[in-house]
């Protein structure tokens, strides 16, 4: 089988990335037709970053953790809190006020953003003393019950003039363009990348396949576990930072554990141990979600009304494709490998010599 | 015969699990530049030995040294103290407790009995990984690429390892798809990338043919006075053990129950009772 050169996929990469460039302009351009369409990529991108954070830790590191939501939560409230314009604060702190320390505090979205991140990490770092002593699924256990206990106190009382308490946070001004969460989600994944195909990214890998072999190598367990969780904190806290700027209005109840059950189905779908799984799959389900709500609209053929297509069902056809993908597609859409245009062209060499009815089986286990 | 350095000795090192004893007052010597075999019957005590030396287990009582330094120390602690079976029991009063990852850096890496591999990753990364404890970079300027001289170094050496182990053909396999004899001397290779000054063998010719055993007993003394190494080796393999071992200490139910050079083993009648089982009419 014919094998692609450098270039040939230099220039592919390229013609992609202007691709998508160039859609994301014509969108922009026609704004008021597509505004739905760029939400939904907006929102992909946004859960891209968590997923490869997440992947990072149980993809890569083999820790499962479930806390994203409660580490996305402490990242959406920092840059809320400091990107809200002052003169629309007493409004949004109408009934509490703010403290006063918070009343007059105000970053740009970057800053904000990187320091919603610090705070995540430094949290996880507090957090991951105790919590990486345990293994597998009581650290998911663990991380979740933290994840719950950040937005039980995001919502008290006590902390009704710093985070509104119940009330929420609203007026967050948007991004100043459409380009913004998409250049920082590839930034973050792109550092994240850096990372794991680093010295250090080989020595996660090694605690993910044998600790005990790891440890013997010379890999100090509890310093890179950390590592792999405060940097994955880092990330989850720049993209709810994100999240709270694309949504405008925040509460506690956005944080709550369905949000990180979204971000385990991308990056089981995807692939655990893949970044281009995880970045497809956010994509996907994200889209999966919004083109599924046709089901939601009642559906009328040659005057016969179909009984099931009704409020909520658009969830059970979405509970299906999930089961149908977990059981034929175990390892998820990626299982480990990466995307490359090799694989992609093999994928399609094999489409269409199936679809040709010739022997595929020959010419499968003839390449590489 | 031991005017030689010491490089690594144990004192009456006991570790008791409940109410097991596993290794009960165990000493030994292994000097430099020598290949010392630790054998006994299945159950005897032997990996635990190795465990308790590596930093995975902490000994229940006894000390451990290397290169004239305590490495592990301890004595029977709140629970342990009334349950402790053992012997020498106050003559320690010292704890000293190091992790496994500490210990290989201070030059003693390991093998397993069941290979431990990383496996669903290449061979390469197998080697490679072992390399990264001596990284001076920090996660930062590593992802980064700011030590890419490093890197560089360190990949070069790893392919010489792969070289002298004769896997550089395999590089990019898949560590769990090698044959079984491979992956044992991929697992030797590993341990080597730690750059080690004992090396400590747990059954390395465990599952092989004879030929594929006779290759070993080569390739380790070949490793050894390559790398300049102490070898100390757990093995069931008479022929192996005898052939290369420069003295043996035998285990039997956690206790030592002999000790000399091979000679002196093969006639050794507690050796031979404890392995071939002792006649029980007399009595």
């Amino acid at each position: 089988m014919m094998k692609m050169s450098k270039r040939t996929k230099y220039i592919l990469s390229i013609a992609l990335a202007v691709a998508v460039v160039l859609l994301l302009a014509y969108m922009d351009a026609n704004k008021s037709e597509y505004s739905y369409a760029i939400a939904i990529l907006q929102r992909s991108a946004i859960y891209a970053i968590v997923a490869v954070a997440m992947n990072l830790l149980t993809g890569f590191t083999g820790l499962f953790s479930l806390g994203q939501a409660g580490f996305m939560a402490i990242g959406a409230y920092t840059v809320a809190i400091l990107t809200i314009p002052v003169e629309s604060r007493p409004s949004v702190y109408y009934i509490n006020g703010i403290a006063d320390a918070l009343s007059n505090a105000s970053l740009p979205l970057w800053g904000a953003l990187i320091l919603g991140g610090l705070f995540s990490a430094l949290l996880g770092g507090l957090i991951g003393i105790p919590v990486l002593r345990l293994k597998s699924d009581y650290l998911a256990i663990a991380t979740l019950g933290f994840s719950e206990i950040i937005r039980a106190v995001i919502a008290a009382p006590q902390l009704d003039r710093i985070t509104n308490g119940s009330y929420g946070l609203k007026s967050i001004p948007n991004f100043g363009s459409v380009y913004d969460v998409f250049v920082i989600a590839f930034l973050c994944i792109l550092v994240m990348i850096l990372i794991i195909n680093s010295s250090y990214g080989r020595a996660f890998k090694a605690i993910r396949e044998d600790e005990v072999a790891a440890e013997a190598m010379g890999i100090n367990l509890f310093k890179h576990k950390g590592m792999a969780f405060i940097i994955s904190c880092f990330f989850t806290g720049v993209s709810g930072g994100l999240l709270a700027v694309f949504m405008r209005s925040i509460d506690s109840k956005t944080f709550q554990v369905m949000l990180t059950y979204d971000i385990l189905l991308i990056v089981v779908l995807g692939g655990l141990g893949s970044i281009t799984g995880s970045v497809i799959g956010s994509f996907l389900i994200t889209a999966a979600r919004e083109w599924l709500r046709f089901f939601d609209n009642p559906l009328v053929i040659a005057g016969f009304q179909v009984p099931l297509f009704r409020s909520g069902f658009r969830m059970v056809i979405f509970s299906l494709v999930l089961m149908a993908i977990v059981l034929y597609y175990r390892k998820g859409i990626m299982g480990s490998k990466e995307f490359s245009w090799d694989g992609l062209y093999r994928f399609i060499y094999k489409l269409f010599s199936k679809l040709r009815r010739k022997t595929p089986g020959k010419e499968a286990n003839h390449h590489e | 015969m031991n005017d030689k350095r010491s490089v690594l000795r144990l004192d009456d090192i006991t570790m008791q699990f409940g109410g097991v004893v596993a290794v009960n007052n165990l000493s030994l010597d292994v000097n430099e530049k020598e290949i010392v075999s630790l054998i006994g019957p299945n159950g005897a005590g032997k990996t635990t030995a190795f465990n308790v030396i590596t930093g995975v287990y902490a000994p229940t009582n006894g000390a451990v040294t290397y290169y004239g330094e305590p490495l592990v120390s301890n004595f029977p602690q709140s629970k342990m103290k009334k349950m402790y079976a053992g012997e020498n029991l106050g003559k320690y009063t010292e704890t000293i407790r190091r992790t496994p990852d500490k210990i290989t850096k201070m030059g003693i890496a390991r093998t397993f009995q069941n290979i431990r591999l990383f496996k669903e990753l290449t061979v390469f990364d197998n080697v490679l990984i072992a390399k990264h404890m001596n990284t001076k970079a920090g996660i930062f300027s590593a992802a980064c690429r700011l030590n890419y001289k490093e890197e560089k170094s360190m990949r070069q050496e790893s392919m010489e390892l792969l070289d002298m182990f004769g896997l550089t053909a395999f590089k990019d396999e898949i560590a769990s798809s090698l044959p079984y004899g491979q992956q044992r001397r991929l697992e030797i290779a590993r341990a080597l990338a730690t750059e080690p000054k004992l090396l400590l063998l747990d059954e390395p010719a465990a599952g092989m043919n004879p030929q594929e055993t006779n290759e070993l007993t080569a390739f380790i003394c070949q490793i050894k006075d390559e790398y300049n190494l102490t070898v100390f080796m757990i093995e069931h393999h008479m022929n192996l053990v005898m052939e290369i071992s420069d003295r043996i200490y035998v285990l039997d139910f956690g206790k030592l129950i002999a000790a000399g050079t091979p000679s002196e083993i093969q006639s050794n009648q507690r050796v031979i009772d404890a392995y071939l089982g002792v006649a029980e009419d007399g009595e």
